[in-house]
């Protein structure tokens, strides 16, 4: 018999299986046959979602009010005695503590869920490779560390997670290390991610020292009792400053070069970290910190543009890439921009919800492209795709699901999700709505054109791989079929007022939200005309891209080198993605080796050069000054230095002679001096001794 | 009026250890010489049991045998360390001893008793009582540093130790003599009001001397001479001991004087304050050019002291001192493990005769011995003061407490010691794991298993503390909080 919310009261041994899993693969995994690898480490995230789920139902049965349980496992950086900005004195002590509320518990669910999923078709996918161990020892470090993140109730042990899931995210892009193009995207990713993660550092320290707390539960208190006004200038600093580590890590303008680079790692990979779960870190770090960036309505300003500009340029990318990966990686960095338009507007409800369906089909189509490329021998040009619809059926049953789901046709999970973040973005802002409006209708575009070129059209495959095609085991289509169950059915915990629902999603991330949630409130009493037209339009875009794929690429395939050729420079410039590495490259990267570089000719040149060169020039010019200036300054110099370095070791020369006698007197010396000192400034003098 | 059984409670780990010892000095010339193993697991056992026996004084604290000893949470903090240190240090010597073919019984029996006496430092509340018990740990101590008796170096180094010890003893006996002549007392804690300026001269001139006694023993610049060739000279283990359990007892006793004599704090803080940087410079600047490791350890654990004095400082500085004292403690423990592992190590791969010490021989030990070279990486790295382990957050601990006493500069030097240390710690990582193995092969002795436990306590302290400091440094505020 277990006790009453035994879960809810054991959610901090939920990273612990996975740490487990880890910490035994990376110890004694390389002795450990394959299936005992599999089993341990798809064992313990199995054994994590079903302590997850359990705290999941046990919060849900708690009445709404009630649905926070934090508590702290121990005093784990007891830092001592700190001042405040303002000038208080505080002891300083970070817990090490775990909060469970609705927010978590999607997190929760999202990362469970679908990371137990992405290991179970690991089993099959990573099979054949090597390293199977270091494999899923990483996969499972990682679990750890997102579950540490995502449980935590402070904003350092959150950091703690966040820094964890970077390293392994390193770890598993550079997993081929042999080969170069790996191992430079996993620097790549490390190093644009200490970026973003300077800025987060920054904020909260400046957070500790504003609000005098980094607990999340504290912050609204802190902000209430702190008297501080509406845009506050240090909390828009603070609410900056965190978003930088979110750009970084969320891969947002101008941070989000590292994303695509990173689909060198095995496609599974690809699904959990750079898709489902840490990618939305940056999402959740806002709505969890909500509290400071409702009260820097400029900061929010910021993170919507630079969310709704990201989601456009990076569909714009996406429209031209032929690697299949690619594509799917554009169009994540174009999702993650909607969720931050969604915390931008203030809409911190609507984000989370794109975040949890974005997980479930961004997912599946990641896992889907894997199994393609699988079931190609590692073919991952779409030009060498085609016509694979009845050889790999369930994949591409599933595939096109997804497709449905992101292209936002109801009633799949993407259509209410992304329609509620396009509906917030319309009441903040026209604008916003019109850039995001026309990013959906490029998204339903590159979707469509990817299943196009993949799944129908004449087959483009090479005759070699030709005779290898086939469906992927089990052990991948179960995962793919459960996926595309979710990404039909998961919207629909968000079914909208306006079309006869109760967006039960949004009622149960309210209390979260609500100490400034006005916007929730405020949209959840508009259902007017407004809302039925837009989501009208957006369905229309999205059909119209759909449309627009089927024509060029199923009805008229040499319509796109056509219209290639005409747009040759737009062309290119996506292709290209914008020149943007090149511009990196010759504005930060050339220029961190430029400063390298002067420093070393620097060395060279003026420290060498006019010390030593530019004194034998010197010479050879004036030959009868140099005569002079040789003996008497260059020499002169050269002695000096070592009269000076012979000087300055004569102390420690003569201190350390070996000799007992000299210690002695050396210690003698020492006591004479400090009692000279006392007696001096107690004012005693030869006088006093005589008398 | 407190009976004489919790007295005999109050003392019992003092009791324990100088039990054991005798019991070892009289099992010595009965086990045959082959066999002298055993006398290294009862001394073992002898600091594990007066480790567990600092559950008495923990049951009774207060003060014992009319004031002259206390026990406190601060003196069972440091009954830890102590105890510990020896614990440590007998169980990783016992390969040592064979392999030198060195005298087990006597050893064992002198660290035992040198223990006894760091713990009368650690809980004496009256100078003459610390006197004895410093004096039982210095002579024992200068035996042990002597105990290769056929090495010169051996030799040389006991007998410097002795000479310029006994020196620093009479600076210190010295400063009793005033201190009582000032104060009609020798307890700490019983400063009769001064009658006069010349009495406070006196208290003033006795404070000192006690300060010069005690700077000697912690080996801190101005009179930290000695210490490189002691370190260099004694056994490895017996540095290993000298340079943890003998300082963290003194530095024990400079805080309980700095905390019961009101007088002390504004006396000694200008000469903590120079001591701590004249340490921290003198140590780290001579580290930077040694050849041996062992010398640069040595140097390196002046540096050290330096630091600690910091903390010191800040004790004496009056606004904090319990951040001050919670600091040293704290650095205290996370310092002696380290040091511990680090010169065990070196008398490991030393080889016979210790004759390998030098950095060069340390070339290419990551491949000989990948294990030893992951240790002694971890313990330089926590010596550096590097996040994940315990250095680190010592460091971090002095440093917060230096800055929030507002000694700025102290702080500074602090950091910049850092820096500078960071050179020649490295410079033997680097050895180890990048430059090729020297032309003569050195021979990859099995480790054995004694040194293996001993290790891996230490490194695993090292990160367990490193990463969840709270229990240390809570128990280290308690027991600061404790002695006001």
């Amino acid at each position: 018999m277990m006790p009453a919310e035994y879960f809810l009261a054991h959610i901090w041994m939920i990273p612990l299986f996975p740490l487990a899993g880890a910490a035994l693969m990376l110890l004694i995994g390389r002795r450990l046959p394959n299936r005992a690898v599999s089993a341990v480490c798809v064992g313990s995230v199995f054994l994590s979602m079903c302590f997850a789920f359990g705290a999941i139902w046990q919060l849900i049965a708690r009445p709404a009010a009630d649905r926070l349980v934090s508590f702290n496992l121990f005093d784990w950086v007891p830092a001592g005695a700190m001042h405040t900005n303002a000038g208080n004195l505080m002891d300083l002590h970070v817990p090490w503590g775990v909060l469970m509320d609705p927010l978590t518990a999607v997190m929760l669910l999202v990362v469970t869920g679908v990371g137990f999923l992405i290991h179970v078709y690991s089993i099959g996918y990573m099979g054949h490779e090597g390293g199977y161990y270091r494999f899923f020892g990483y996969m499972n470090l990682f679990m750890f560390s997102m579950l540490t993140l995502v449980l935590a109730n402070n904003l350092l042990l959150l950091f703690v997670g966040w820094e964890g899931v970077g390293l392994c995210s390193y770890l598993l892009i550079g997993f081929y290390f042999l080969r170069k193009s790996a191992s430079d995207a996993g620097k790549k990713a490390f190093i644009v991610n200490r970026i973003g993660d300077a800025g987060f550092l920054l904020g909260l320290f400046l957070m500790l020292g504003t609000l005098g707390t980094i607990q999340f539960t504290e912050l609204g208190p802190a902000i209430t009792a702190g008297h501080f006004e509406f845009g506050n200038g240090t909390l828009t600093a603070i609410a900056l400053l965190l978003f930088v580590g979110a750009t970084g890590k969320s891969a947002q303008l101008p941070l989000y070069v590292w994303l695509p680079d990173a689909m060198e790692g095995p496609t599974p990979v690809s699904a959990l970290i750079h898709a489902a779960t840490m990618v939305t870190a940056g999402v959740y770090m806002i709505a969890r910190t909500n509290a400071v960036f409702s009260m820097a309505p400029r900061a929010l300003e910021v993170v919507a543009v630079v969310g709704c500009v990201t989601s456009l340029f990076a569909a714009t990318m996406g429209l031209v890439q032929n690697d299949i990966k690619r594509v799917l990686a554009y169009s994540t960095v174009s999702q993650l921009g909607y969720m931050f338009l969604a915390c931008g507007v203030g809409a911190y409800t609507a984000g989370v919800f794109h975040l949890m369906a974005h997980a479930f089909f961004k997912a599946l189509l990641f896992l889907g492209s894997g199994s393609v490329i699988h079931s190609l021998s590692g073919e991952q040009d779409m030009r060498k795709m085609g016509a694979l619809w009845t050889k790999v059926p369930t994949t591409a049953r599933t595939f096109v699901v997804a497709s449905i789901a992101i292209a936002g046709i109801p009633p799949l999970a993407g259509f209410f999700s992304k329609d509620a973040i396009l509906g917030h973005a319309f009441e903040h802002s026209p604008v916003l709505w019109l850039l995001g409006f026309i990013t959906a209708g490029m998204t339903a575009f590159y979707m469509f054109r990817l299943v196009n070129m993949t799944f129908f059209g004449k087959s483009r495959v090479d005759h070699e791989v030709e005779h290898h095609i086939h469906e992927s085991p089990s052990a991948m289509t179960v995962p793919l079929t459960i996926l595309a169950a979710l990404s039909v059915v998961g919207g629909w915990v968000g079914w909208p007022e306006s079309l006869g629902g109760s967006d039960r999603f949004a009622q149960f991330l309210a209390p979260v939200m609500a100490q400034h949630g006005e916007e929730t409130a405020a949209a959840a009493s508009s259902i007017n005309s407004m809302e039925y037209l837009l989501m009208a339009l957006s369905v229309a875009i999205a059909a119209g891209g759909i449309w627009l794929a089927y024509r060029l690429y199923i009805q008229r395939p040499e319509m796109p080198e056509k219209i290639a050729a005409s747009s040759g420079f737009l062309y290119r410039l996506l292709y290209r993605k914008y020149y943007m590495d090149e511009i990196y490259d010759a504005m930060f990267v050339n220029r961190t080796k430029d400063l390298a570089l002067t420093l070393g000719a620097f060395d060279r040149n003026v420290i060498d050069g006019l010390g030593v060169d530019g004194s034998g020039w010197l010479t050879r010019f004036t030959s009868r000054v140099s005569m002079w200036w040789d003996s008497w300054i260059v020499d002169g110099l050269v002695n000096l230095a070592a009269r000076v370095v012979w000087i300055l070791s004569y102390p420690v020369r003569m201190l350390q002679t070996g000799r007992v006698s000299r210690y002695a007197l050396f210690m003698l010396i020492g006591v004479l001096i400090f009692l000279g000192y006392y007696l001096r400034s107690s004012g005693f003098t030869l006088q006093n001794l005589l008398h | 009026m407190s009976l004489p059984l919790q007295d005999l409670c109050r003392v019992a780990p003092e009791i324990v250890l100088c039990a054991f010892a005798m019991l070892v000095m009289l099992l010595a010339p009965i086990v045959p010489r082959a066999r002298h193993g055993i006398l290294s697991t009862i001394s073992v056992l002898g600091a594990g049991i007066a480790l567990a026996a600092t559950r008495f004084p923990a049951m009774y604290p207060g003060a014992a045998y009319s004031g002259l000893f206390r026990a406190d949470a601060f003196s069972l903090f440091v009954h830890w360390i102590v105890c510990g240190a020896a614990f440590l240090v007998i169980l990783g010597s016992t390969s040592y001893l064979q392999r030198e073919d060195l005298d087990a019984g006597e050893f064992c029996a002198l660290i035992l008793l040198a223990t006894a006496g760091m713990g009368i430092m650690a809980g004496a509340q009256e100078l003459l009582t610390a006197f004895i018990g410093l004096e039982m740990s210095s002579i024992a101590s200068y035996i042990l540093a002597s105990y290769k008796r056929d090495a010169p170096r051996s030799n040389e180094a006991g007998m410097k130790y002795f000479l310029l010890g006994s020196f620093a003893t009479a600076f210190f006996l010295y400063g009793i003599a005033l201190f009582f002549g000032a104060s009609g007392s020798t307890r700490l804690d019983m400063m009769t009001p001064l009658a006069n300026d010349s009495a406070r001269t006196l208290l003033k001139m006795g404070l000192g001397f006690i300060f010069v006694g005690l700077a000697f023993k912690v080996a801190a610049a101005p009179f930290h001479l000695w210490a490189p060739d002691v370190y260099e000279g004694a056994p490895a283990p017996v540095t290993a001991l000298l340079s943890t359990g003998p300082k963290a007892a003194t530095f024990a006793l400079a805080l309980r004087i700095l905390a019961d004599v009101g007088a002390a704090s504004p006396l000694w803080f200008w000469a903590l304050w120079v001591a701590a940087v004249l340490s921290m410079f003198a140590g780290n600047l001579a580290a930077l050019v040694q050849t041996s490791l062992k010398r640069m350890l040595a140097y390196s654990s002046v540096a050290h002291a330096g630091y600690i004095l910091v903390a010191l400082a800040t004790a004496a500085a009056t606004d904090h001192a319990e951040a001050g004292i919670a600091a040293a403690l704290f650095y205290l423990v996370g310092y002696a493990l380290v040091q511990l592992g680090a010169f065990l190590i070196v008398a490991q791969l030393g080889g016979p005769g210790e004759r390998h010490v030098e950095i060069e021989d340390f070339a290419g030990v990551a491949r000989r011995q990948p294990a030893m070279a992951a240790c002694l990486s971890l313990f330089l790295l926590s010596l550096l003061g590097l996040p994940v382990t315990v250095g680190f957050l010592g460091k971090f601990y002095v440093f917060n407490a230096a800055l929030e006493s507002n000694l700025i500069w102290l702080a500074i030097l602090l950091g910049l010691n850092s820096v500078i240390a960071a050179y020649y710690y490295l410079r033997v990582i680097v050895a180890m794991y990048m430059l090729r193995e020297p032309e003569q092969e050195i021979a990859a002795e099995p480790v054995p298993w004694t040194l293996s436990l001993v290790l891996w306590i230490a490194s695993m302290g090292t990160v367990y503390i490193g990463l969840f400091p709270a229990r240390v440094i809570g128990f280290a505020a308690k027991a600061a909080l404790n002695m006001r």
